[in-house]
This record gives C-alpha cells, sequence and structure tokens, in this order.
C-alpha cells in the first residue's frame, strides 16, 4: 500500500500526488441543489457534469441532477453560447425548474464566454430565471466553488427593500444536510428567524418513498434569496468558505455579518450560541444546555482514551479547523492539518488554536497534498487520522485507525445524515474518535491485556 | 409495444423529438433496424454520457498498472478518476520483470491560472522531472484535459524530450474532454497511441503454444482475473489484457500472441482492427458474462486453434466449472425466473448482461448503450454504411501496414471458412439488437427524462445502469444495480461470476426493505369510525 512514498521529503512545486481538494464546479454543484427546485448547469463539456454527478452521489448515495451545455469541439472553438440557449430551452421545457444555475468550466472559461451577456441575451418566463457564477478549476478548489455559486444566488437575486424582514442570513459552510439539519434546530430552539443558504436537507437526504422526486421538498426557496437583503444580519459560518459570501450581501444590500468558524466542538458552538443569543435576545433554552452539559460529561469520561493522542486531520480548511479545535478539547494534539484548498486564512487560524492550548511541534500546510501528509507521518507517526475517505490508503499502509468526517466520504454510508456541528455533532464526533481508539487498542493490545471494562 | 416509444418521445418539443426518435427504436418494428449513435448530445438534455478524456485515461488507460499517468490539467480530472472505476491491480513480477502498480496514486499537474495563461508546457515538464525523482516509472503517460488544447501546450514535445531526457516511455494522449461526442473519443485516441508507441515494442515470446490477448476487459471487480485463470485452466497463455490488472511490460509483447479475444468491443476495436492489419492477429469476440456465453467463448478459442486435444480440454474445464456452479445456478434461477430487466451500460456490458440475465430467465425489455456507434447495435456489416460527421473526423483514424518482421497469417482461407461454418466468424462482431427479442426496445444515450418516462411504463424487476441513475430509479422502487461498478460485488465473469450475480440480483429484490416503504398508518383505511356531522 502505497509503497512508493518514500520517507524522505523533496521539495515539488510542480507534480500534485494525492490531491487534497478537487476543482471548483463541484462545489458549485453542490450548492445550487440547496435551493428549491433549482438545477445545477454545467457549462462546460459532458464530462464535468457527469464527474460531479458520480461524486456527490458516490458521497451521498441519493440522486444529484445536473445538466451540460455539452460542449464539442465547434463550441470550444466558436463559444458556447449556442450550447447554453439550447440548454435553457430544453431544461425548461423538459425538467421544468424554477430556477438554472450556471456555474463555468475550465473550459468555458480558457475560451472566455461571457455568461453575463449570454444569460442578458437570453430571456425567460416570467417567474423563471438563469443565474450565473465563474467557477475556473484552475483556481481555487471546491470550497472556492461552492462560495462563488453562493454568491452568484446573491448577486442575481437579493435586494434589500424598505422594510428588515427580522431574519438573519446563514451561510452554512461546506457540510452535510446532517448538519444543516442542526443548524436549524438550533436556530429554532434559540427563537431565531432565519434564511439558510444553501440548504441541502431535505434535497440530499429524502426519504424513501416509493416515488421519485426530481425536485424534492428541501432547499433554500428564491424567495427567500430576494429577501436576504432585507436581513437584520449574516451569520458565515465556516470563514474560509462563507465570508466572502457574507462580504458579496454586505456590498449589495448592506447587510452586516459575522463570521465564525464551524460550530463544532464546545467552544465554536458557545460562540455560534451566544451570537444567536445577541440577535434573538432569547436565553438559551435547556434543551440546548443540556446537550451542552452531556458532551462536556462525554469529554470528562473519554479523556483517558482521547488526552495526549496524537491525531492527523485532513480535509477542507473550515472542517480541518473544527474538527482540530474539538481534538484540542479533548486534549489530543493535533499533529498534522493539512488542506489542499489554497489559502492563508487556514494556516493563520491553525496557528491561532495551537497558541491558544499551548500546543507545539504541529505542523499545518494549506495547499498541500496527502502524499505529504503520508510523508510526515512516516517521519513521525500518529495514533489517529481524521479525514474523508482517501486517507484509508495512509491509514492501511502505517496502521493507523482513520475516522471519516468531511468530504468526500465515498466508502461509507449515512454519514451525511448525522450532523458534526452543534453539541450533539460533537457528540458524534466524540463517539467515532474513541471507539476507533478503543477499537483499536482491543484489537492491538496484547491477549492478556484485553479488557472487559474499559 | 411501438406505442411505448411514441408515448415517451412524444413529450419531447419538435426539435428535440427530432433528434430523439432516431435514437430510440422498438426491435422488430421498423424493417432495418437502425439507429442513430456516436452523434452529440442535446445541450440540456441530462445524459449520462461523460466525456474523451474519461474514455481515454478513465478506461482505456487507467487501469496500466505501471504507466504512471499525470494528467495535465487542473486538479479535478485526475481526483475523479482516482480509484474509483473499480479496476484492480497489484504489482508482480514476471520473468524477472517488474510491474510497478500505481493504481493508488493521483497525479496531476494541477494547473493554476497562471499555466492556463502563460502556457502549462514548464509546469507539466517539471512534473515529469520530479515523478522520476521520486517513482522512477518504466512509462509515463500525459493525458490532456480541456483547457490544454485550447492554450495549445504541445504535450508530446515533452514527451519526446521525456523519453529522451529519462531513457523511459513516455507517451502523450490529447484526450481534451471537449474532443468527439462522448468517451468514444477518447477510447479511440487511446487505441491509436497504443498502436503507435507500445504494442509490438516488446519480444518476450509466450512460452505455451497457444497465446490470446484479452481485449477490452477492464478488471473490473476482479472479472479479468476470473476469465485469466479459466484461460490458463484449459492451457492457454494470456499475454496481456487491454487493460484491466494489465502493464506496459505485458501490452509490449502482446503483438507475439496467436488470437486476440475482443470483450468490450467499443473501446479497443481500434487495437484489435490495426493488430489485425499490422500483424496478421485474427480477432474473435467474446464474452465471458454469463455461463451459456462463457462456454461458446472458450469452445470458440478451441475452434480456432483446432487442436483436438484442446478442445477436449477445454470441454472438460467447461463441465467442471458447470458443475461446480450447477445447483447454486439452479437455485437462483429458480427465484429470479420470468422477471423483466432494463439495461443501460456503456459500449458493450448492455449486450453482454442480457445473456447472463437469459441464464436466469430474465428477459430484458430495455437495452441501451451510453457511447456505442451503429456496429454496436447493428454489427460491424454497418460500418461501410456509417457516415462520418465532423465530430468523428476531428478524430484521427490511424492507418496501419503490414509489420515486415511480425506480420503472418494463422489461417488459411479455408480455415476461416470452416470456422465460419461453425458459426465462429473472424474479426466480426454481431452487436447487440440481433440478440433481442421483438418488441424490447433500444435507447442509445438514454436520458434522465427517458429513464424516468419508460421504466413508469415499462416496470423492469431489475434496473442495471450506473451511479448517477442508480439512485433515481431505487426512489422510484425499482431495484437498481450498478453495472459499471457492480456495486462494489464481483466479479461477475466467468462460471463462478454468474452465481455471484445472481445472488446479488436475488439479494437486491428480496432485502426486507423493500417490504418497509409503506408505513403501516398509510396502509390503514384513512376514513374510519367519525361520520360527517359530528363535530
Amino acid at each position: 500500500m502505497l509503497d512508493y512514498t518514500p520517507k524522505e521529503i523533496t521539495e515539488r512545486t510542480a507534480l500534485r500526488i494525492n490531491p487534497c481538494k478537487t476543482c471548483q464546479p463541484v462545489g458549485a454543484m453542490y450548492a445550487a441543489l440547496g435551493v428549491h427546485k433549482c438545477l445545477p448547469h454545467s457549462h462546460g463539456s459532458q464530462g464535468c457534469c457527469a464527474f460531479h454527478r458520480m461524486f456527490l452521489t458516490r458521497h451521498f448515495k441519493e440522486p444529484v441532477v445536473a445538466t451540460s451545455s455539452s460542449f464539442t469541439e465547434g463550441s470550444s472553438v466558436f463559444g458556447g453560447g449556442s450550447n447554453l440557449k439550447t440548454a435553457v430551452k430544453n431544461i425548461f421545457d423538459l425538467y421544468n425548474p424554477d430556477m438554472i444555475a450556471v456555474h463555468t468550466t475550465c473550459l468555458s472559461e480558457t475560451i472566455g464566454d461571457d455568461l453575463n451577456a449570454l444569460i442578458q441575451d437570453n430571456p425567460v418566463a416570467e417567474g423563471k430565471y438563469v443565474v450565473h457564477c465563474n467557477t475556473p478549476s484552475y483556481k481555487g478548489s471546491h470550497i472556492l466553488g461552492f462560495t462563488n455559486m453562493v454568491s452568484g444566488f446573491i448577486n442575481y437575486l437579493s435586494v434589500k427593500t424598505d422594510t428588515p424582514n427580522g431574519k438573519i442570513c446563514l451561510m452554512p459552510g461546506f457540510v452535510n444536510p446532517g448538519d444543516m439539519r442542526e443548524y436549524k434546530r438550533l436556530m429554532k430552539a434559540m427563537k431565531v428567524e432565519f434564511t439558510m443558504l444553501p440548504d441541502t436537507s431535505g434535497v440530499l437526504d429524502t426519504p424513501m418513498t416509493g416515488k421519485y422526486n426530481m425536485f424534492p421538498d428541501g432547499g433554500t426557496k428564491i424567495d427567500d434569496i430576494k429577501g436576504l437583503g432585507d436581513c437584520i444580519k449574516t451569520v458565515a459560518l465556516g470563514i474560509q468558505t462563507s465570508e466572502a459570501s457574507a462580504e458579496t450581501l454586505k456590498k449589495k444590500c448592506g447587510v452586516d455579518y459575522k463570521e465564525l468558524p464551524l460550530p463544532m466542538g464546545v467552544e465554536a458552538t458557545d460562540e455560534f450560541i451566544m451570537t444567536l443569543g445577541d440577535i434573538s435576545k432569547e436565553e438559551v433554552p435547556f434543551e440546548i444546555e443540556e446537550q451542552r452539559g452531556q458532551l462536556v460529561d462525554i469529554m470528562l469520561d473519554i479523556h483517558p482514551y482521547t488526552y495526549g493522542k496524537k491525531v492527523a486531520i485532513y480535509g477542507d480548511p473550515d472542517t480541518v479547523l473544527g474538527i482540530a479545535a474539538f481534538a484540542l478539547e479533548l486534549g489530543m494534539i493535533p499533529k498534522y492539518m493539512l488542506t489542499g484548498t489554497p489559502g492563508a486564512q487556514f494556516e493563520r487560524s491553525a496557528a491561532e488554536l495551537l497558541a491558544k492550548y499551548a500546543v507545539e511541534d504541529c505542523t499545518y500546510k494549506a495547499d498541500a497534498d496527502l502524499f505529504l501528509l503520508h510523508q510526515w507521518i512516516k517521519n513521525e507517526g500518529v495514533d489517529l487520522l481524521i479525514g474523508g475517505t482517501y486517507g484509508k490508503h495512509i491509514a492501511r499502509a502505517e496502521g493507523i485507525p482513520l475516522v471519516r468526517m468531511g468530504f468526500p466520504i465515498i466508502d461509507r454510508y449515512i454519514h451525511s445524515y448525522m450532523p458534526l456541528v452543534g453539541y450533539k455533532g460533537g457528540i458524534r464526533m466524540a463517539e467515532l474518535i474513541v471507539n476507533a481508539l478503543m477499537d483499536y487498542q482491543d484489537s492491538h493490545c496484547e491477549e492478556k491485556d484485553v479488557e472487559v471494562v474499559m | 409495444m411501438s406505442s411505448v416509444r411514441d408515448h415517451v418521445l412524444d413529450q419531447y418539443s419538435s426539435r428535440v423529438y427530432k433528434n430523439r426518435k432516431e435514437h430510440v427504436i422498438t426491435v422488430g418494428d421498423n424493417e432495418t433496424d437502425v439507429i442513430a449513435a456516436n452523434t452529440r448530445t442535446i445541450p440540456g438534455i441530462m445524459t449520462q454520457r461523460g466525456c474523451c478524456y474519461a474514455g481515454c485515461k478513465g478506461v482505456v488507460l487507467g487501469p496500466i498498472k505501471d504507466a504512471l499517468i499525470i494528467v495535465h490539467g487542473p486538479i479535478g480530472c485526475s481526483y475523479y478518476a482516482w480509484g474509483t472505476r473499480r479496476h484492480k491491480a497489484f504489482a508482480d513480477e514476471r520473468d524477472g520483470e517488474n510491474a510497478d502498480c500505481y493504481l493508488e496514486y493521483c497525479f496531476s499537474t494541477d494547473m493554476q491560472e497562471a499555466d492556463i495563461v502563460f502556457g502549462g508546457e514548464k509546469k507539466l515538464r517539471k512534473s515529469i522531472t520530479e515523478a522520476m525523482g521520486i517513482f522512477h516509472p518504466t512509462a509515463i503517460f500525459i493525458c490532456s484535459t480541456c483547457p490544454v488544447g485550447l492554450i495549445g501546450d504541445d504535450i508530446h514535445a515533452v514527451a519526446k524530450w521525456a523519453t529522451e531526457e529519462y531513457n523511459i516511455k513516455c507517451i502523450g494522449f490529447s484526450c481534451e474532454g471537449y474532443k468527439g461526442v462522448s468517451q468514444s473519443a477518447g477510447h479511440h485516441i487511446a487505441n491509436n497511441q497504443l498502436i503507435r508507441y507500445v504494442i509490438g515494442t516488446g519480444d518476450r515470446a509466450p512460452k505455451q503454444k497457444y497465446s490470446v490477448n484479452i481485449l477490452g476487459e477492464y478488471n473490473i471487480g476482479g472479472d479479468g482475473w476470473e476469465v485469466e485463470k479459466l484461460l490458463k485452466r484449459c492451457g492457454i497463455e494470456v499475454v496481456s489484457v487491454f487493460t484491466g490488472g494489465s502493464s506496459y511490460r505485458d501490452i509490449k509483447n502482446s503483438h507475439l500472441a496467436t488470437l486476440n479475444l475482443v470483450q468490450c468491443h467499443r473501446s479497443i476495436n481500434y487495437v484489435a482492427e490495426m493488430m489485425y492489419e499490422k500483424y496478421g492477429i485474427d480477432w474473435i469476440k467474446v464474452n465471458f458474462i454469463g455461463i451459456q456465453s462463457s462456454k461458446e467463448s472458450l469452445r470458440s478459442i478451441g475452434e480456432y486453434f483446432g487442436d483436438e486435444a484442446l478442445k477436449a480440454r477445454i470441454d472438460e474445464v467447461i463441465a467442471d466449472e458447470i458443475s461446480n456452479v450447477f445447483d447454486e445456478m439452479q437455485y437462483f434461477k429458480s427465484k429470479l425466473k420470468g422477471k423483466t430487466a432494463a439495461l443501460y451500460v456503456g459500449g458493450s456490458r448492455s449486450h453482454h448482461y442480457q445473456l447472463l440475465l437469459k441464464d436466469f430467465g430474465i428477459s430484458t425489455v430495455l437495452a441501451g448503450f451510453e457511447f456505442a456507434h451503429r456496429d454496436d447495435y447493428e454489427g460491424r456489416e454497418v460500418i461501410p454504411t456509417i457516415k462520418v460527421d465532423a465530430d468523428s473526423k476531428n478524430i484521427e483514424s490511424l492507418t496501419v501496414e503490414p509489420d515486415p518482421k511480425f506480420y503472418r497469417v494463422n489461417l488459411s482461407d479455408e480455415q476461416k471458412k470452416d470456422l465460419e461454418e461453425k458459426g465462429i466468424k473472424l474479426n466480426y462482431y454481431e452487436g447487440m439488437m440481433k440478440g433481442m427479442d421483438a418488441g424490447s426496445i433500444i435507447t442509445d444515450d438514454l436520458n434522465h427524462f427517458e429513464t424516468e418516462e419508460f421504466l413508469k411504463i415499462l416496470k423492469p424487476d431489475v434496473f442495471l445502469s450506473g451511479i448517477k441513475d442508480k439512485f433515481v430509479v431505487q426512489k422510484s422502487g425499482i431495484m437498481a444495480r450498478q453495472l459499471h461498478s457492480y456495486d462494489y460485488s464481483g466479479p461477475y465473469a466467468g462460471f463462478h461470476g454468474a452465481v455471484l450475480f445472481g445472488r446479488d440480483l436475488f439479494m437486491g429484490l428480496s432485502t426486507p426493505a423493500w417490504g418497509l416503504v409503506k408505513a403501516p398508518w398509510k396502509k390503514v383505511p384513512s376514513l374510519e369510525g367519525t361520520l360527517g356531522g359530528e363535530e
């Protein structure tokens, strides 16, 4: 397993090996699925759309619908304008969504298709919308694509009227439907009126009924996106993912925002709850306080198994930071924190986290890859890996237990239903982490040391 | 049955109708049974098709385990093809020569904006240098993605440089995603370069009297290993496999085999044809999916070599294999008989699996190919009548000459005629359509809308396709299994594989969750007890 990965680290400036990121359009597609009756559309050659649908389907084990401009060599020379025009007509004819959310690809970006002009030149029926965002695959990662699609919705749709609507705009970050449900539960408990953009719950976690519905009940309503301009505040969760979109809404409609790390673990969730409380002026209800107390209770119970354990965390920047914050609360050492997504904020935040707990000798890096992570581990090992599916080869090669969290998880089921955010998500993370460590102890300790009570 | 077809197609706008009506036929309904295929997908129609890159890197080249494949482009293209196709392989040693296995790795130049603006050749060269420093591969393949062709990076010049600089085999594949109309263009591009640069460059002669290459077998879930095992049992040497579990090390010797067996016709028929032209190697269409098909395929190979001892050996192997699986096959057949199926897979499986389904008494009501050409439906005899359109013209059609050193003729015309009388036609594929029942429906490039609509009417018990439509179909209450990835099961090839397939189908149909879909309170009559006016 990964037998060719040498321990010795040589500088690489060109070759990416075993990436820890993918391209912008898949993030845009995911964001667009979180809008009610919205069909994501990939403006490029068919393969992009096919790959992204495949990939999201494998993560969620749910239908993922999206269309493509199906570029040919001709369109790549003469521009994809007529392809888009045909596509828009066919999509409304056949699938009749309320909105088509177009994202670009490296192909349409390289030839310089002007989506603003193409969309303006193609009026659609009353009550129907075509919006777009630019997602050149050669910049950023799937995280930036997600951000850009959210900003695209705001740019096209959000307006400010003279009447504030008393709601907050919640930007969830790049998280699963299970997380989004948890946000909604917490906001409801805190009596905060909200619009969450996007909201993939009810879209990518639909129940089995025997009837397929191409546009399920979930997703942010178009009218609510329009109304974002009248929100009293934006709460942008996951700074790298959400701050730029919050800034877009501020610029366009003057809605102030507060950016927060993903509410993972105790303190980050505290901050989220306090922020909600500041807005609603409501007391934190017992149900939330109780859950917080349960989480801290659990953390005390399990600390003998987590304290001082070294963990390597990889994945999307906000998710890695969220998991690392919780790991630190558990007394673990986030020995390595790595994301493939570029951006200086990740390393800054990682440094701050470590400083806060006065933990030293940890390594963190943005714009890096899993090949490098493996080399780090070969030089100094860890007790646990936390991240997506593509760490499984490292886990096996080095004999380290792997806890799957984040994106993508294409080799396991159910994860997308279960939150990692909030106190409830903390309880789940704690269970996954401690079980992995204890299972490892059970299967690796000497027979004479097998314990019945742990 | 034609009313079924019309019912679905009539819902289209006139322009879409005009296009799609050529791609959907009812078997036996038309006099000629001509189907349109390998033409552009209409934008916005929600096709399941992929791109040229997917066909070249993902399908044909990806499984070659000891070729270090650098995808030149932004990160996504390489990422999506990283371990996602289940073409199994492991590093091994043969005759003192190692074949490394890089399938756990994913390589990309991860092009950034500056590379798009100023050109990416420099980064590609540097990537090769870095790959050489770490991995020391014997072969590096470079696969282009969309922007590479647009900005004009010359990957072939880079490949030439790397070949000389590092004394390795470095080959460029210009498989930009926008080329052609589907994965099919990528198959062709990969085939061309394999003929041009790999096949015929080795000198390891087969050791056995009877030797073959298996073409178009990608070892999904270990299928290829199953087939190799069978052939070995019969005393037939497998020189190379194109390309599942296989290696550059083996493929370069493939011209020294006596016979080519073609499993997936679409993706590899160019290599089969060109090897026939260049080396005189005949090919026969085989199908190791299904008991009956495996049996016939093995017997055809025996007939080709014409050796009575070999034929007897093959019969022994068949009898033994069948006796091993007979009881289980009978059991699953008793459970599955009379069911109906719909299939929508790439360029061959929709045909192959119909025959396996038949082994279980399951009939096919609808079948379609994602990226096939007319010959895959109607048989190779229609090739001269296929109109070459602009999209196909852009894909290089390589002409090869007989190789002065290696060209040979294995069978005399008389022997070939004898074979034909036995029903074995050399260098020929009859296509899917001839074996299908009248009234069943064939759809080329089946899209999301048609999938939903056809299934509503045809209500098959089983839908076999890919990941993108699987959950759409499952949500609507029909058992769906992936025939690209076998839903992480398999192997399905050969005799043992047939049983596994039957087991999986039976499992899919009988899993208890199907009976729990409807909540009990939904089954209770809603009008109970109260009468009007009681409030």
